[in-house]
């Protein structure tokens, strides 16, 4: 685990995507400093790079330049085999989608990141008081399908947590929920880092979605302003 | 886990699955029901040759044991034979295709061939009684629906069937051996000759002896062990190129079907696809759960494959069994189950490499 330092740590990051005969500069020089049980919320407009910011974090895709390292590990120098290992065991997601899997229950969408990560597929009793705290306990043989998005969106953030990341990552975790759901999420996202330490990252258009966590961080054109 | 992945993947998609299942069935039982009919054939060749009740097989020279038509030995020979020491019965025949398919008509000396063979079983009629007499075997007789009394066509003639015996001896035609040899123009001349023995154990002391005869080089003589030991599928020619040729059609085509099933479940499970990778599903991982969804159908496929040939078995005896053969062959099975779980697992090699290649974040943002 972290000595102290931050849990995330981000320096002159930038991220350009060829398009075509075009290069498109998502990240323009991002320095992020995040310390271990932060919940930071990440706005700004579309387009300034907010989920590029994230992908690379969660090693989906490889920075232009610069570093990025999580928990200890530095992103930039692995390979893509490397970074998929760091996102199991260091990085859980939470996508707008939910991206359940829709043949699976819940409880085996939860199981499956287990397997992923090489665990024993039964959930420990800790983790039984997690499922009970994110309210899908009486959901857990439904397929996504049966379920209603805050219930599939809080199926998601149990697999994402599930091997205890390091750092969680939700890209408008709340993007596609009512009021009442997204409040719902919120709430737990908020638990999760006040009462277990989880440190949260997450991306919102939405400012009282923001204010429930205890840092904001506002982009615009691939960098940092405030 | 991942077993429970695969099994809601193949749920998922049942009529997929099944059409994959089932055409693996088919490459599986293609295979089985040639290998089973060659079986089937040449056992029953055997069976048949041993049903003639001999211990010595004669053919004149130049044949092969497997061609039978024709007559190259005059009939003079079997007075030899019989005269020879230790012999009890020697009898001849000649051998004549019907004009039909595979089925072969032989004209035998019926009181020598009934010593030899302990006799024919009558199941209607009795043995030629006049010269337009046939005698034809039970599968025969319910193959072409012929009774005692029937007329048929055989060497260019109508014969009456006059008797239907057990099969089990020699072929499934019998006509007396002088009328054949008239017929067909062979007056005088035989295809072969049996030679039955005072005791079995002198076999061996007694080909020897016909070996070493000068007037007999060239000769083969057999004793009844080495005769059927000679139907094998290394002796039938072609057999074994066509059976080979056969697998690989059959292969190919169950290659090509899982490779077709499996690149449009990849396409369609992109995004699933993309999830896993999310959750930090190394390529194995992937790999692992596509090439077991390969192998479900293929075993599957094979079991379906082998149930298929008993129906195969049905349809041939049924519709083809005067002609054809067809065995069960369980020391087959391992083989055709490791050519459909193979054929299916190198069907998905190259949809898996896709589905591992493809960009996370593209797959993730897939519908
Ligand atoms: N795969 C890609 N190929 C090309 N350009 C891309 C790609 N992904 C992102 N971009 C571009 O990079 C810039 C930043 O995109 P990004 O998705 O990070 O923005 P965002 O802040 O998440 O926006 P939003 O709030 O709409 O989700 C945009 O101009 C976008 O068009
Ligand atoms: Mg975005």
């Amino acid at each position: 685990m972290t000595n102290g330092g931050p849990i995330i740590r981000v320096q002159a990051l930038r991220k350009v995507f060829r398009v075509g005969d075009v290069d498109v500069e998502a990240l323009r020089g991002v320095d992020l400093s995040v310390n271990k049980g932060d919940f930071v919320a990440i706005v700004g407009p579309s387009g300034s790079g907010k989920s590029t910011l994230f992908h690379i974090l969660g090693g989906l895709t490889a920075p232009t330049s610069g570093s990025v390292s999580i928990d200890g590990t530095d992103l930039a120098t692995l390979s893509e085999n490397g970074r998929t290992r760091v996102r199991g065991s260091k990085v859980g997601f939470v996508f707008q989608k939910y991206n359940l899997l829709p043949t699976l229950s819940a409880r085996d969408n939860i199981a499956i990141a287990l397997d992923i990560a090489g665990k024993a597929t039964e959930p420990d009793a800790s983790f039984q008081d997690v499922l009970r705290f994110l309210g899908i306990e009486h959901r857990l043989d439904h397929k996504p399908r049966a379920m209603s998005g805050g219930e599939q969106q809080r199926v998601a953030i149990a697999r994402a947590i599930v091997n205890q990341p390091a750092i969680l990552l939700a890209d408008e975790p709340t993007g596609n929920l009512d009021t009442a759901s997204s409040d719902a999420v919120l709430a737990l996202l908020r638990d999760l880092n006040q009462r277990m330490g989880q440190t949260i990252l997450m991306i919102t258009h939405n400012p009282e979605a923001a204010a429930y966590a205890n840092r904001t961080v506002k982009m615009r054109d691939g960098r940092i302003v405030s | 886990m991942v077993n429970q992945l695969v099994a809601e993947n193949l749920k998922h998609r049942p009529v997929r699955t099944l059409l994959s299942i089932v055409a693996i069935g088919i490459e599986v039982v293609l295979i089985l029901t040639l290998v089973g009919l060659s079986r089937g054939m040449i056992d029953e060749a055997q069976r048949r040759a041993r049903g003639v009740g001999a211990d010595i097989w004669v053919r004149p020279p130049g044949t092969s044991v497997l061609s039978l038509s024709g007559a190259s030995m005059p009939e003079k020979m079997i007075a030899y034979f019989a005269s020879q020491p230790h012999v009890v019965v020697a009898t001849g025949s000649i051998v004549q295709s019907a004009g039909t398919g595979l089925d072969n008509v032989q004209g035998i000396q019926i009181e020598h061939f009934e010593k030899m063979s302990g006799g024919f079983r009558y199941l209607e009629g009795g043995p030629f009684a006049g010269s337009e007499d046939l005698i034809v075997d039970e599968r025969y007789a319910s193959q072409n629906k012929l009774k005692v009394g029937s007329r048929w066509k055989v060497i260019n003639r109508e014969w009456r069937v006059g008797g239907i015996v057990e099969p089990g001896k020699l072929t499934r035609l019998f006509l007396p051996m002088n009328l054949v040899q008239d017929l067909t123009g062979n007056t005088g001349k035989i295809s072969q000759i049996f030679i039955k023995l005072d005791d079995s154990k002198n076999t061996a002391e007694v080909v020897a002896a016909f070996k070493a005869n000068p007037q007999l080089a060239g000769y083969g003589i057999f004793s009844i062990d080495e005769y059927t030991s000679l139907w094998s599928i290394d002796n039938l020619p072609a057999i074994k190129p066509f059976i080979f040729i056969v697998i690989f059609i059959a292969v190919t085509v169950g290659f090509i079907v899982v490779f077709l099933s499996m690149y449009t479940a990849v396409l369609e499970r992109t995004r699933e696809i993309g999830v896993l990778k999310s959750l930090g599903a190394q390529p194995g991982y992937i790999l692992g759960i596509l090439l077991r969804e390969a192998g479900v159908l293929g075993l599957l496929g094979a079991v379906l494959g082998v149930i298929f040939s008993f129906g195969t078995r049905m349809l041939v005896a049924r519709f083809a069994g005067a002609m054809l053969v067809q065995h069960i062959v369980p020391d087959w099975w391992p083989y055709t189950t490791a050519l459909a779980v193979g054929g299916a697992m190198l069907g998905t090699l190259y949809p898996a490499w896709k589905a591992v290649r493809q960009d996370t974040l593209e797959a993730l943002s897939y519908d």
